[in-house]
């Protein structure tokens, strides 16, 4: 049996280690991308970044000073054992957090623009849930910053459009420019419902970034061409992986949502019970 | 390209170029969306004197930090071209245009700082590399506008490194990139 007081203490540890270092397959290819680039700012940006994130782990300190809207991915085995609302137990690891990790407060309400100043707030943190076989909750957090969220896209284009889906990405890439802190990663979601889709894009973020496959691997040597590099300053590492999730869709549909996310690609699991 | 180690008060005597990379010591000041938005609103409503005066005579620096117990924790810089709109205003009426943020800024406001000033791109996202060089909170204004938004004068040391991606002249890294 999960208690409420372990799910919450872990979920706290879970948020700090998501804010203060990156997964080995992130670090990885940035790693691999200062190696292959050529040109000398977009090197010194590369360096700075691997710096940074080497300063913020031994000093257990937030990689960037936007610490995100947490994005809490739940998969609850059918057969978990726990008594207490994990809703409730989310948002109070999430207050938790942000004073002892710290996060920045950043969640305001969307009209009044007023700062709930614990970072929870109405359908914040934000939870996507999954029951799965088992007997474990496996927690995901991904804190997502507003640079590159505010660059993210959702299009319903037409089902004769399937050929121009790398066309559409590299358009929303060319367009976000420097924003979204390049060189960044994007998670691309293709069909299901208007909703389903721009999860599917989310999800996708959370996979090995080193794995991707041809069509994944196109779009990305496309971006790669840009010259949008580092930062937006030039260079050929403008983005670093590709991940696209599919999904069964209306036959008079086709939803392409395309979910930037920094170079900063944070997220962190673990498994309860 | 140069890399140079520069004093805040002594920048305008360098001829810095695009591409150069600049590592800034003495003060500077936050600003982002909220207090660009009261800035640019008190001016228009002639009070001026009324807007923290440092937005006006040192780099400002587009940020929104985080902070526990007084002490910079994290603080990288925000994207600029959500202050497009307000900067000219400001820069108008500053004794030190220069702008350190990330991903550039429009027409508009690179034009007012043409033969003035500087846009510095501080690597976006390395916020716990930029809080090793503040080494102090001077001061808060506008602290009503909440942790990220409000102003903040730091007393950095070898802030940096800090691009200098649109120069006096008019050289623009973000358009000269996109026509390569």
């Amino acid at each position: 049996m999960v208690s409420r007081n372990e799910f919450v203490n872990t979920l706290v540890d879970l948020i700090m280690k998501a804010e203060t270092e990156l997964s080995k397959d992130v670090l990885e290819v940035i790693k691999k991308a200062e190696k292959e680039e050529e040109y000398e700012i977009a090197k010194v940006v590369l360096q700075t970044i691997i710096k940074n994130v080497e300063v913020a782990l031994e000093r257990r300190i937030p990689i960037c000073q936007d610490t995100g809207i947490l994005v809490f991915f739940l998969d609850v085995g059918i057969d978990a054992k726990y008594n207490f609302d994990i809703y409730d137990a989310i948002r109070e690891a999430t207050r938790i957090a942000t004073k002892e990790v710290p996060l920045r407060p950043n969640a305001v309400h969307p009209i009044t623009r007023v700062n709930s100043g614990d970072n929870t707030g109405i359908y914040v943190p934000v939870v996507h849930t999954s029951v799965v076989e088992g007997d474990e909750i496996k927690v995901t957090v991904m804190p997502k910053g507003a640079g590159s969220e505010n660059v993210s896209k959702l299009m319903m284009l037409l089902p004769g459009e399937v050929e121009k889906i790398p066309e559409y990405v590299v358009e929303v890439i060319r367009n976000a420019g420097g924003k979204p802190c390049p060189p960044v990663f994007v998670g691309v979601g293709i069909g299901g419902t208007f909703d389903e889709c721009a999860v599917l894009s989310k999800k996708a973020l959370l996979r090995d970034v080193r794995y991707m496959n041809d069509f994944e691997r196109k779009i990305l040597d496309m971006l790669n061409s840009l010259n949008i590099g580092p930062m937006g300053l030039g260079g050929k590492t403008t983005a670093l992986s590709v991940l696209v999730e599919t999904a069964h869709c209306h036959t008079a549909s086709l939803p392409l949502a395309i979910n930037v996310q920094c170079w900063a690609n944070r997220r962190a699991s673990t498994i309860l019970g | 390209m140069k890399k140079l180690k520069l004093n805040i008060e002594k920048i305008f005597g360098y001829d810095l170029n695009a591409g150069d990379i600049v590592y800034l010591s003495g003060d500077i000041v936050t600003a982002r969306d909220k207090a660009h938005l009261r800035a640019v609103k008190l001016i228009k409503e002639n009070k001026i004197e009324e807007v923290p005066t440092e937005l006006f005579h040192l780099p400002i620096y587009h940020c929104g930090p985080l902070i526990k117990n007084s002490k910079v924790v994290s603080a990288g810089p925000t994207t600029s071209a959500r202050m497009n709109e307000y900067a000219p205003l400001i820069l108008e009426f500053s004794k030190c245009p220069i702008i350190i943020g990330k991903g550039g800024m429009n027409e508009g406001v690179v034009k007012k700082l043409e033969g003035r000033g500087y846009y510095l791109s501080f690597p976006g996202g390395a916020g716990a590399l930029a809080a090793e060089c503040i080494k102090e909170i001077k001061k808060i204004y506008w602290s009503d506008l909440g942790m990220a938004e409000a102003v903040y004068v730091f007393r950095v040391e070898n802030f940096g490194p800090c691009i200098v991606a649109i120069d006096k002249k008019g050289r623009n890294l973000y358009v000269e990139r996109s026509q390569k």
